[in-house]
């Protein structure tokens, strides 16, 4: 129903080409993520799928029809902003009741629909409210109750969490993960926090100067990064790239993860000097300046007591060592 | 600025401006207000003395006031009217991006710089003017019979003129709201369906709600006291047809030399200026705490 293909699909702002010649699938009810560094074209792709902006070439196919010269009105989308864009002048009522009022549906139609969106988010008791006397969240979860009300055929979300705070955000993400198993829609959606990126998506698509760089499912992106940009982009505190000597000759540079090298006080492979060490509690991050190599971070499991100026040693799993060539192609 | 102390100290700091503006405005107010009660003829030196009420009722009985209060409401309402309409027409215009889009912009400008003589002197000799005019050239030209404006629909060429050089005023304020439309608010409505007409309704007008209460109310004050075009143009005339409240009491004081009956005109338009203000602060009450 909801699948959306890209075919060669173009755009330059004038002179300026934002996104080179482009192929996606997003299947029907999958849930896709756009990551990507800041002005890699994320959001013009996003826009350009719904019909924001044309094209420059390509074509675009939405639920099997040619959708690439469709306003965005008949292209069955809907679409959560950055900024929420509400109608300030209007009842949270009326915000989610306007895509129906512009479908002429019919008045009780539209209650109830609007009663059964309030609900779902629980919005019912700010119905007759305006946007400016609302939460950030409440501000939010109105604009995405505007967009479930017309049974879209696809939603897109644009960052919609980046203005909410570190605990409303993982709150509203699980609230956006329960609405996309119970609805079942396609769902296309941008940001580059990257743990929104791993926990959400069925299916990860990392973008690079508009660019694809991969596309994959979250383990599959973790696990196997098919470049550098990749590898660095996905997982956090980001993989340890080694180059020179160490790489062994077979590689031009090898990558491992924090969390795959074993850290220990007494003996390892490389041996190191604390320059930092966090302490989370669940975690501790040790950044060690090692002999010869560089600085490597580590990721140990509950508290590793070590302070800075201390002697560690590290050793890489050997079967987690990512290897690249000089173009930064994974082998 | 919520607590009690620091509104203290606001009305502290403000008191001297506040004084100085009531001095500045109740004295001439004051005087107003007591040669409404003289007679006080500029030809009969020496002669005031104190009449009572009988310049208002004079005033409030002359059958010119009728016509007079008629033509400023006239005036009033009709170039609002066409400076909202208009200048919503030419914001939306100057909104969209053409070529030379600066200049058209600074044009558009231009006539409220022009003194209101200057402007209401061009408009009757060079525009309207039934012989000289580029109206009648063109008229003329078109094998019409010219059109003698200032003479057969004199009220409405001076709602024209005085239009004319408000619209910039209007195009400018509204332009600066349409710009501080957040245009994601648009997308969002375009992706919910709304249709261009649509969008104009319910996005854009309510967005400039609050811009138009201004121009309205911002007009209303200098549209009240509208003169030097009607003194240029057409004194008044013909008969009282133009003649507004306040080209009224200029005519008692100034051309009938009675100064009691036009300060009680004058007194009579501050108290119909303050009904009309009520009025539109109520209404702005209502748009501007959105
Ligand atoms: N209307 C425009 N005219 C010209 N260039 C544009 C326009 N819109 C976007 N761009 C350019 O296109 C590129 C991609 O922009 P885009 O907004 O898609 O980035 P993004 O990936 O969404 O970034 P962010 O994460 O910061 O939101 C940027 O380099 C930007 O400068
Ligand atoms: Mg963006």
């Amino acid at each position: 129903m909801g699948e959306i293909v890209l075919n060669r699909i173009t755009k330059s702002f004038g002179d300026v080409s934002v996104i080179p010649p482009l192929d996606l699938t997003i299947a029907d009810g999958e849930f896709v993520v756009f990551v990507g560094p800041s002005g890699c074209g994320k959001s013009t792709l996003l826009r350009l799928i719904a019909g924001l902006e044309d094209s420059s070439s390509g074509a675009i196919r939405i639920d099997g029809k040619d959708a690439t010269a469709l306003p965005p009105a008949q292209r069955g989308l809907a679409m959560v902003f950055q900024s929420y864009a509400l109608y300030p002048h209007m009842t949270v009522r009326n915000n989610i009741a306007f895509p129906l009022k512009m479908a002429r549906m019919d008045k009780a139609a539209i209650d109830r629909k609007v009663e059964a969106a309030a609900k779902v988010l629980n919005l019912t008791s700010y119905l007759d409210r305006r946007p400016g006397q609302l939460s950030g969240g409440q501000r939010q979860r109105v604009a995405i109750g505007r967009a479930i009300v017309r049974e879209p055929t696809a939603f897109l979300f644009d960052e919609p969490l980046s203005n909410l705070d570190a605990a409303l955000r993982v709150n509203m993400r699980l609230e956006i993960s329960e609405l996309h198993a119970s609805l079942g829609t396609t769902m296309i959606y941008v940001t580059h926090d990257q743990v929104e990126a791993m926990t959400m998506a069925d299916k990860i698509v990392v973008l690079n100067a508009g660019r694809i760089e991969q596309v994959g499912s979250p383990i599959e992106l973790y696990n196997r990064p098919c470049n550098r940009f990749v590898a660095g982009f996905i997982g956090s505190p980001r993989m340890n790239i080694i180059e020179g000597a160490e790489t062994g000759g077979q590689a031009h540079a090898i990558g491992i993860r924090p969390e795959h090298l074993a850290l220990s006080t007494d003996s390892g492979h490389w041996a190191g000097t604390v320059s930092v060490s966090e302490h989370l509690g669940s975690d501790t991050f040790v950044y060690v300046q090692v002999d010869g190599v560089g600085t490597l971070v580590a990721r140990a499991g509950g508290e590793f007591p070590v302070r800075h100026g201390d002697r560690v040693w590290l050793t890489p799993q050997p079967d987690r060592l990512h290897r690249f060539d000089a173009e930064g192609k994974a082998l | 600025m919520a607590t009690a102390h620091s509104r203290a100290a606001a009305r502290l700091t403000m008191a001297p401006a506040v004084v100085l503006l009531l001095g500045w405005m109740l004295i001439p107010l004051a005087m107003t207000l007591y040669f409404s009660f003289l007679r006080y003829n500029l030809l009969m030196p020496g002669t005031e003395e104190w009449i009572g009420t009988l310049n208002y009722q004079y005033f409030l009985t002359d059958p010119a006031f009728f016509t007079a209060l008629g033509n400023t409401l006239a005036l009033v309402g009709g170039v609002l009217a066409l400076t909202v309409c208009g200048g919503i027409g030419l914001a939306l215009l100057l909104d969209q991006p053409f070529w030379g889009r600066g200049i058209v912009r600074l044009l558009v400008i231009a006539p409220f710089f022009v003194m209101p003589t200057v402007s209401a002197l061009v408009w009757k000799n060079m525009l309207m003017n039934p012989v000289n005019g580029l109206f009648a050239a063109v008229a003329r030209g078109l094998g019409l019979q010219p059109f003698d404006f200032l003479s057969e629909a004199p009220l409405s060429s001076i709602v024209l003129i005085v239009t004319w050089q408000w619209l910039p005023f209007a195009t400018l304020i509204l332009l600066t709201a349409l710009q501080s439309l957040d245009r994601e608010r648009l997308e969002a409505a375009e992706m919910d369906g709304a249709g261009a007409v649509d969008r104009f309704v319910h996005i854009i007008l309510p967005h400039l709600a609050r811009a138009m209460t201004v121009v309205t109310l911002i007009q209303t004050i200098f549209l009240l006291s509208v003169f030097a075009e009607i003194l240029v143009t057409t004194n008044g005339g013909p008969g009282n047809a133009t003649t507004n409240i306040t080209y009224l009491v200029y005519s008692l004081s100034l051309l009938q030399f009675d100064v009691g009956g036009g300060s009680a005109g004058g007194i009579v338009a501050v108290v119909l200026a303050n009904i009309v203000a009520v009025f539109l602060m109520r209404m702005i009450g209502r748009n501007l705490d959105l």
